[in-house]
């Protein structure tokens, strides 16, 4: 019959890739007008221009250091402000001819390290970085780096060091900023964030990036400390700065979904669907939200397909989000917990802790959360999320 | 937590790669192998085309439609130098047959679709893929091989550039051969065909007298009989298929197939309360018309081969045609020497034919309806 044969080798011979691979049939759009993605100009966007004119000098000259330098740095300030990590790749090749070498030029060695970093392979950015110390040991980016390192992998007092040393060879709100951010983290939520409210009313003359960063620290302490009016000043103060901060966007949205102010995040994040981050906390708001937004199913779907996308391509580094989406999402607290666990092997952020012990009250798996609950008793960690966590995890 | 970023020069940087930004760089390559031909997808970002060939030619900030059409060439020639499908020592000619667009999860792509030729008889492909590599070595090609049914994934990145797959699929053969084969395949499978032929071809070696059935008294016209039937049959189906596949008329295939059952129902009808006349053969060439439309249809599904489509045709038809001799050289013998018998005229015929047309119902209710209770 027909639908038998058919059956046999249209099996065979349809090419069918999986929903994780192809999102819709491939068309021919009907108009030659018809916008298919939006770029950078170089005409209109000085840094787009620079960093065309830098790729074209770099091509010429691929081994010429400081141009490489100029250029990756070009790429990791780009991959920041648009949340897009396809720029770290092309910073990556500009580092090539020195990428294995076993004793890079020193801005070169910096730039490794941090693209490592991004790259959550911390334990060989922090080798670069102990290298970077030997030959420059007066170059404050190397404790910087360092220092953001630690923080995120838990390793407070190796932290508290490389921000002391910092602090000594470039004095200001920077090393100030990396110095309460640990503090914070450790016991010492109150003084960091006087420290902070105090330093930045004092350092009127810093950047706005610097001006920014700082604001976003104290505001994400002040969440911690529960004290959420002026957590919001302090994002607001920051988000007045002007930048385009895909971070601090994602940290606010935070915030305004622990108070349930769905909509307001679904308000401020409806242009921000590329960045997986911020994808991520718009959908939330949107499964909040009654009715649901039509985009919504969309939405998830998309966060599916990314997921599966870095998982074919044996990228794990977002599994703290992808935790986030499988829990509250797919509503999978097994698989979640098994994310957050593998998660929590390459880093100990406060928003790991909360994914974990989270996942581990809805799978009901209370003895999961051990290491968790031991971390943040060890480190004296203030946060009052996490304490309610904590609190039904012990009382049962 | 943010990354904080110092400048060595003047200038300061902040890195704050931790936001969870989307995927990086990836491109999606399928490779489609049937037992008749190499085919292949492959996606490409138009951000990634862009850093490597420049598509944005006004220099907007927008890559429209027609910049990325004005741009086909460059993006062609690069696609094309960046993968190599070899085997055995043999270079596999890519053809870029068509440029499409998709959209991803993270952004616009370019869908190049493209034919593998010159690797006749592959057993095992050795694919080498280097794009993007020198502008982002992050980058990495998802591979897809589709085969049979089989579906095999890789991924190709700067380490992982070369990539040898074995294949299970037969190795590919001309054409004409595959599809002669396919052609006698497709009657031996297609239930439908063969119950329309024994329909026909049941009452081949008897005649109509007065109203009853009466065997034939020598073989020699019963043959040529049922040997005009065949033909007209596969006549009339090279017709209505060869325009088909042409492209000059198409017809939906549940329509086709809905009408196929109905032609069935109606010439096992034919056998117990005969309405049109004896000549069998016109009813094969008319019925056959519709059939045709059908094996297009399956045609279409095989995958029709660009350039060699008259020797594809031909192919298909002839083995069709083969296919169905096959079955008269089983099936005459076996009715001209029990003819004679009465049980041939009572049971064979009318309960073979009556047993047919519930089938060819059931058929034409199925596919009418588009649901599914017979197990054939």
């Amino acid at each position: 019959m027909l639908r038998n044969t058919l059956a046999v080798y249209g099996a065979g011979i349809t090419v069918t890739l999986s929903a994780t691979m192809l999102e819709g049939e491939p068309y021919v759009p009907k108009d030659g007008s018809e916008v298919l993605e939006t770029i950078r100009s170089t005409a209109f966007d000085p840094v787009a221009h620079q960093m065309r004119e830098l790729r074209g000098r770099l091509t010429a000259e691929p081994d010429n250091v400081p141009l490489a330098c100029q250029f990756a740095r070009c790429c990791i300030e780009r991959s920041r402000t648009e949340a897009d990590p396809r720029f770290l790749g092309r910073a990556q090749a500009a580092l090539a001819p020195w990428w294995e070498a076993a004793q890079p030029p020193i801005d070169v060695l910096v730039l490794r390290a941090t693209l490592k970093q991004s790259q959550h392979d911390f334990t060989n950015a922090l080798a670069d970085l102990s290298l970077a110390a030997r030959i420059a040991p007066n170059n404050p980016q190397v404790w910087l780096t360092r220092a953001t390192i630690l923080t995120v992998l838990g390793d407070y007092s190796g932290a508290r060091q490389a921000c002391l040393t910092l602090a000594q060879l470039a004095p200001g709100l920077i090393a100030l900023t990396a110095i309460a951010n640990v503090t914070s983290l450790n016991g010492g939520a109150e003084r960091a964030c006087s420290l902070l409210q105090g330093t930045l009313g004092a350092n009127s003359s810093a950047s706005v990036d610097e001006k920014g960063w700082a604001l976003t620290a104290l505001a994400e302490s002040l969440v911690r400390l529960g004290r959420t009016s002026d957590a919001e000043a302090a994002f607001k103060s920051a988000l007045a700065l002007g930048q385009h901060d895909p971070y601090l966007l994602g940290a606010y949205s935070d915030l305004l979904l622990d108070e349930g102010r769905a909509a307001e995040v679904a308000d401020l994040l409806k242009n921000e669907t590329r960045a997986d981050a911020l994808l991520l906390r718009l959908a939330l708001a949107e499964s909040a939200l009654a009715p649901r937004p039509a985009s919504f199913e969309a939405h998830v779907s998309s966060l599916k397909a990314r997921f599966e996308a870095g998982h074919l391509r044996g990228d794990f580094v977002h599994q703290r989000e992808e935790a986030r989406f499988t829990l509250w999402l797919l509503h999978q607290p097994q698989s979640a917990l098994k994310l957050a666990q593998t998660n929590w092997q390459v880093q100990h952020e406060p928003a790991d802790m909360r994914i974990f012990l989270e996942s581990a009250v809805a799978a009901a798996d209370h003895s999961a959360a051990g290491p968790v609950l031991e971390f943040i008793q060890a480190n004296h960690l203030e946060d009052v999320e996490l304490a309610k966590l904590v609190e039904k995890l012990n009382h049962k | 937590m943010k990354t904080f970023f110092l400048g060595f020069i003047a200038l300061l940087l902040i890195s704050e790669p931790r936001a969870g930004a989307h995927t990086q760089s990836s491109a999606y390559l399928s490779l489609n192998a049937t037992t008749t031909n190499l085919t292949g997808e492959w996606h490409l970002a138009l951000r990634d085309l862009e850093d490597a060939v420049g598509l944005d030619v006004n220099d907007d900030g927008v890559i429209t439609w027609a910049e990325l059409l004005s741009r086909k060439e460059a993006v062609s020639s690069y696609a094309l130098s960046r993968l190599h499908i070899t085997s055995d020592g043999q270079t596999g000619a890519l053809h870029i047959t068509k440029l499409l667009v998709d959209h991803h999860s993270d952004g616009a792509y370019a869908v190049l679709g493209f034919e593998v030729e010159g690797l006749p008889a592959a057993k095992r492909l050795e694919l080498t893929y280097n794009a993007f590599f020198d502008i982002d070595p992050k980058h990495r090609g998802l591979f897809r091989l589709e085969e049979e049914g089989q579906t095999r994934v890789a991924v190709f990145g700067p380490d992982t550039s070369r990539q040898t797959f074995d294949l299970t699929t037969p190795a590919p053969r001309a054409p004409f051969v595959t599809f002669l084969l396919e052609g006698v395949w497709h009657i031996w499978s297609g239930y439908d065909h063969i119950l329309f032929l024994l329909a026909l071809l049941l009452p081949g070696v008897l005649r109509r007298r007065n109203g009853e059935w009466q065997p034939v008294t020598a073989a020699r016209p019963a043959l040529v009989n049922v040997l005009k039937i065949v033909t007209a049959f596969t006549v009339a189906h090279s017709i209505t298929l060869s325009l088909s596949a042409l492209g000059y008329v198409h017809l939906p295939t549940r329509l086709v197939e809905s009408a196929i059952a109905a032609s069935v129902v109606l010439a096992a009808f034919n056998n117990l309360v005969p309405f049109f006349a004896e000549r069998g053969w016109m009813v094969a060439f008319g019925f056959g018309l519709l059939h045709g439309f059908g094996f297009a249809n399956a045609l279409r599904d095989l995958g029709l081969h660009t350039g060699q489509l008259a020797a594809t045709l031909f192919g298909f038809n002839l083995g069709v045609e083969i296919g169905q001799l096959a079955i008269v050289a089983v099936f005459f013998p076996l009715a001209l020497s029990l003819r004679e018998l009465i049980f041939y005229q009572r049971f064979v015929l009318r309960l073979g034919s009556a047993a047919i047309m519930m089938i060819a119902s059931g058929w034409l209710a199925e596919r009418m309806f588009d649901f599914k209770w017979l197990p054939f």
